[in-house]
């Protein structure tokens, strides 16, 4: 790791001040940015944690459904998000080990975008809504792609709000060795209809499987996704697996979270 | 028993005390006055010739003392290969030079260009990235036979071919398995993979060199299941140092796997250092460093045919296979697919004839070498495999099939040279089949397949060659060193005992097991046992531990030592009592006169030892200290029978096992406890290797599997409960203990139980179209299997 200066401030306003200075970068729970510092592949001049501020911490009721500061932990959000989200508390408690689900953070997951990380999927899922100091976001227009997102150069996710759907589940299937999700299917049933994200699967990072969001939104039951195909093309091909298999695992994490949804 | 624990007690282990409190002593936990550290800038590219490296700018670097590269090593030898393959027609294997720094070319991604030393870590690995290498890379062969390949780029442009030997084994056979093959009722053939593995220690590499000029001695610090091997290594072949100015400390070690018995290029570069610097010079690996430097293990393709009569009896076993020995030969690696896997082909059945072509090939990968088990099992796994195959061609039950060709009587001479002095694998079957219940097995999978999975049964039966090695066996085969093992017993004035031994534990509680076998034997309180071990300073010149070899070897020398500690003290008790020495006992620490109360305790006896005052000096020399070598006469043959059974998810391909059995014979047993922790390690590697572990390159040669997320580790809930049991015992005839070691039995023999579950469930299932699934059975190649992707 190369040296760097590191600054934690306390409102959401001296973060974006400090992120304006040349080679800063935002640090929340550090869970890819410090390994990645560590193999010498980032060196930034200046760590601006996020960690520190009040208003980005915590799990609420809240306007449209669940507020979630950026920088509350994997652990906080099992924790705090059971009573009122299930699948999303359940989501949170199934990321990682217990260091990790400490350490990370919400905010930072959807900032880096991994294309197997859980976050997406729950996100994109619920149709949630990202805040930042200037904007807000709808799940939709937020990812571009692998390790791509639609945020600004020093722009800092403050907040996620969810709605809450009448069922959800996230059905994992992991890689079995990192143990990110190797395809990971999030359902969610809203009264306007059911919302299916794939994380895991596409070189295009999280993605709706539409198909199955249209036969879900017509009969919410396992059967109706059995006709359904998924085509491999443009899925992933790694040690790990085929494009075909990660297809076929879309398919069958999908049934699994339809049927475990509640 | 004494009643601290002799021979049979579960006794705790008191090394637990420091590491389960942290107070353990690694060797990076050894930190010397003015310390510098060495950072290793090692190759990216697999193979590629070194044009120039320009080092200047690196130099000026804040904290930099030095960088070495090759020349500054033109007056010191390459790493040494301590053992030499004969090939089939006679010629020596092809040995090329492995330079400590690579010397022209780099032949593999992590191969050392430059040696960095400064005050710091970080100022080493700041300078390493300042250093200007300019390289063509060349094109790398990864891929065995394409490295066979007429007109294949050569790892090493002074060799013929990257065709390191082609070992056939037993040559004069040849003609007659062919034969037998031709005439046979039934063949069966099968080609596998055995994957190749990264041995993953807990505790990475650590090497301290240190120099002290006023007596002119180097020392090493250093990660080695063999410090006295090391000594000797890069004493005499690569830097030229005499033992007695030579000390290599191996303190705890986390962990050795095989990978820790070679001597690696970082040794040699830190001790070369430090006497150049007059510095201590410190390197510790990063994991990174690890996946790309410790040797890896298996990495065997193999074509195995297997002729029977009607009956199911083994006719003849005619194998072909490709050896991967990596970009170097590393230190034991020709003895790996050769003698520790030709002779173990037999198994446990009488098969007649059997002929074994290994061709061991250089690629542009990381060198290969022993790993827990060594070549045994690369034997077990092919031909736990192909009996099952062969079985259900048939239409034999398996475990009907093995029962019909076990070997029943002792010594049984194998047609690969090697002699079983005893077993009885009738009985661990048996004890496998009362631990399984295979009588339930329809109504479990039943209730599996309610479910929606595939539930399956496999067994495995497995003979491993241990207590390596008679030496003078293993030099008509080419081994470089002996393979005996030495103890000293120091009975220390007051009564207590210190053992040095040239046995190493780095993980297998010598120190708890050692001292019960001499408590044991005195009759005394174990805790006045002390062992000591790791140092060539204050033991015996020993060849360290591997091929669960230290309980048959170095046990064996511990037992003569103290043999002779106990005869001396019994004249010097005679003495005491003015008896006939053949009129004195021992039992429960004290000595006494058969047939009268007259008696004197073991302190009385070590203390008279030590101020003779009442002592026969005429005829006696004071002091009670002996020192023993042993050579033993045989390998040992532990052997069992293993159980797995799996459930088979058909949707996903994931594999979960459900339980797992092992009965196991290990001959005598001195610590249950302690045995059967070793089992579950080896189980828990065996299965990692059948279903999660693998090391993979590109076809560039790059690493793919650098780090634990894409190199799968097996974790606790990837692993059953096992049940295990070691109460088959036929004791080995030839060691004084009777015992035959236990370390590898668990990744020897659970890879194709694994396997032969995974296919047996989808045989129940009727995707009878899958005969076999290479290692490790991930999710994804069992789906490809069940749905013929």
């Amino acid at each position: 790791m190369h040296n760097f200066d590191f600054v934690k401030p306390s409102t959401i306003a001296d973060a974006v001040a400090a992120l304006a200075h040349e080679g800063a970068q935002a640090l929340s729970g550090g869970q890819t940015l410090i390994p990645t510092m560590k193999q010498r592949l980032a060196a930034p001049a200046v760590l601006v944690s996020l960690t520190g501020i009040g208003e980005m911490q915590g799990v609420c009721r809240g306007e449209g459904g669940l507020h979630i500061g950026a920088a509350t932990t994997h652990a906080r959000v099992a924790r705090e998000a059971a009573a009122h989200y299930p699948a999303l508390a359940a989501l949170a408690g199934g990321i990682g080990d217990p260091a990790v689900r400490n350490r990370g953070t919400i905010g930072g997951s959807l900032a880096n975008n991994d294309p197997s990380a859980c976050y997406p999927a729950a996100v994109l899922g619920s149709g949630a809504t990202i805040v930042t100091n200037t904007r807000t976001i709808p799940a939709d227009d937020f990812f571009r792609g692998m390790f791509t997102t639609a945020l600004m150069d020093g722009e800092i996710i403050t907040e996620v709000r969810f709605p809450i759907p009448e069922r959800a589940a996230y059905a994992k299937f992991v890689q079995p060795a990192s143990r990110f999700a190797l395809t990971g299917v999030f359902v969610a049933k809203f009264p306007s209809g059911v919302r299916v994200a794939v994380t895991g699967a596409s070189e295009g990072g999280v993605f709706r499987w539409n198909e199955a969001e249209a036969a879900l939104t017509a009969n919410f039951s396992a059967a109706s996704v059995e006709g359904l195909t998924v085509s491999p093309e443009g899925m992933i091909r790694d040690l790990h697996g085929t494009p075909e298999y990660r297809a076929n695992l879309v398919k069958v994490m999908t049934k699994r979270a339809v049927t475990s949804a509640k | 028993m004494p009643k601290d624990g002799g021979i049979g007690a579960s006794t705790k282990r008191r090394e637990d005390v420091r590491f389960l409190t942290g107070s353990g002593r690694y060797t990076d936990d050894i930190n010397l006055r003015g310390q510098a550290y060495a950072h290793f800038l090692r190759s990216q590219v697999a193979h590629g010739r070194i044009n120039r490296i320009d080092t200047a700018a690196a130099a000026a670097m804040p904290g930099v003392l030095r960088i070495f590269t090759a020349a500054d090593f033109a007056g010191v030898g390459g790493l040494p290969c301590g053992w030499q393959v004969t090939d089939r027609h006679g010629k020596p294997m092809q040995e090329p030079k492995h330079p400590v720094l690579a010397e022209g070319k780099v032949r593999h991604v992590g191969d050392p260009i430059a040696m960095i030393v400064a005050e710091t870590p970080e100022q080493a690995r700041d300078a390493a990235e300042a250093i200007v290498v300019d390289i063509d890379e060349l094109p790398a062969v990864v891929d065995m036979k394409a490295a066979l390949a007429e007109g294949a780029p050569k790892v090493h442009d002074e060799l013929a071919s990257n065709l390191c030997y082609d070992w056939g084994f037993v040559e004069d056979n040849r003609e007659a398995v062919n034969a037998a093959f031709a005439g046979a009722h039934h063949v069966t053939t099968l080609e596998l993979v055995n994957n190749r593995l990264v041995a993953n220690a807990m505790e990475p590499r650590v090497a301290v060199g240190d120099y002290d000029f006023a007596t002119d001695t180097s020392t090493l610090y250093t990660t080695s299941q063999n410090p006295h091997v090391i000594r000797l290594l890069m004493g005499a072949f690569v830097l030229g140092i005499p033992e007695h100015k030579l000390r290599v400390v191996a303190p705890d070690v986390g962990g050795g796997f095989g990978s820790k018995i070679f001597h690696y290029a970082e040794e040699a570069a830190c001790t070369f250092a430090a006497r150049q610097l007059r510095r201590p010079v410190k390197w510790t690996a990063a994991r990174s460093e690890s996946f790309m430097t410790d040797a890896h293990g298996r990495d065997h393709v193999t074509k195995i045919e297997l002729a029977l009569d009607k009956d199911g009896h083994f006719l003849a076993i005619r194998t072909e296979t490709y050896a991967n020995m990596g970009a170097y030969l590393s230190t034991f690696a020709p003895s790996v697919p050769t003698w520790l896997h030709g002779t173990l082909m037999a198994g446990n059945y009488k098969t007649p004839l059997i002929y074994v072509n290994v061709k061991a090939v250089f690629t542009n990968t990381v060198p290969v070498d022993a790993y827990r088990g060594a070549g045994r099992p690369e034997a077990t796994f092919q031909l736990e495999r192909i009996i099952d195959k062969a079985a259900r061609e048939m239409g034999i039950d398996p475990i009907e099939i093995r029962r019909r060709n076990f070997v029943t009587e002792f010594p049984y001479q194998t047609p690969v040279a090697v002699v079983y002095d005893t077993g009885n694998y009738h009985a661990t079957m048996d004890k496998l089949l009362e631990m399984v219940d295979l009588a339930g097995f329809e109504a479990r999978r039943a209730e599996s397949a309610a479910r929606g999975k595939l539930r399956g049964f496999g067994i495995a039966h497995y003979i491993e060659a241990c207590g390596i090695a008679p030496s003078n066996l293993v030099g008509q085969l080419g081994a470089r060193a002996g393979l005996y093992e030495s103890a000293t017993v120091r009975v220390n004035a007051t009564g207590s005992i210190t053992v040095m031994t040239g046995s190493h534990s780095h993980g297998q509680g010598h120190e708890t097991t050692f001292a019960q076998v001499v408590a044991e034997m005195i009759g005394i309180d174990a805790k006045n046992v002390e062992i000591v071990h790791g140092d060539t300073a204050n033991t015996p010149m020993g060849m360290g531990t591997y091929g669960s070899r230290s309980l048959a070897v170095g046990g064996s020398a511990l037992v003569r030592a103290t043999n002779k500690i106990v005869n001396k003290a019994k004249k010097i008790a005679a003495h005491l009592l003015e008896a006939a020495e053949g009129d004195i006992e021992l039992k429960d620490g004290r000595f006494t006169v058969a047939g009268t109360d007259k008696g004197v305790d073991w302190g009385s006896v070590c203390l008279a030892a030590y101020v003779p005052h009442n002592y026969p000096l005429e005829n006696l020399e004071p002091g009670l200290e002996e020192t023993a070598f042993y050579d033993p006469s045989n390998f040992t043959y532990p052997a069992g029978a293993y159980g797995c059974e799996v459930e088979v998810d058909p949707e996903t391909g994931k594999v979960e096992i459900v339980a797992f059995a092992a009965a196991d014979d290990f001959g005598n047993v001195v610590n249950p406890m302690i045995v059967e922790g070793q089992v579950h390690g080896g189980l828990a590697q065996g299965i990692g290797q059948a279903l999660l572990e693998t090391c993979a390159y590109d076809e560039n040669g790059q690493l793919l599997t650098g780090s634990y997320m894409d190199y799968a580790m097996p974790r606790a809930d990837d692993l059953p409960f096992y049940r295990v049991d070691h109460s088959c015992i036929t004791p080995c005839t030839h060691n004084p203990l009777g015992v035959k070691g236990c370390g590898e039995a668990g990744a020897i023999g659970s890879p194709p139980a694994v396997v032969n579950a995974v296919i047996d469930a989808l045989h129940r299932a009727g995707h009878t179209h899958v005969t076999h699934i290479d290692m490790p059975l991930t999710p994804a190649r069992v789906w490809a299997a069940i749905h013929r992707h």
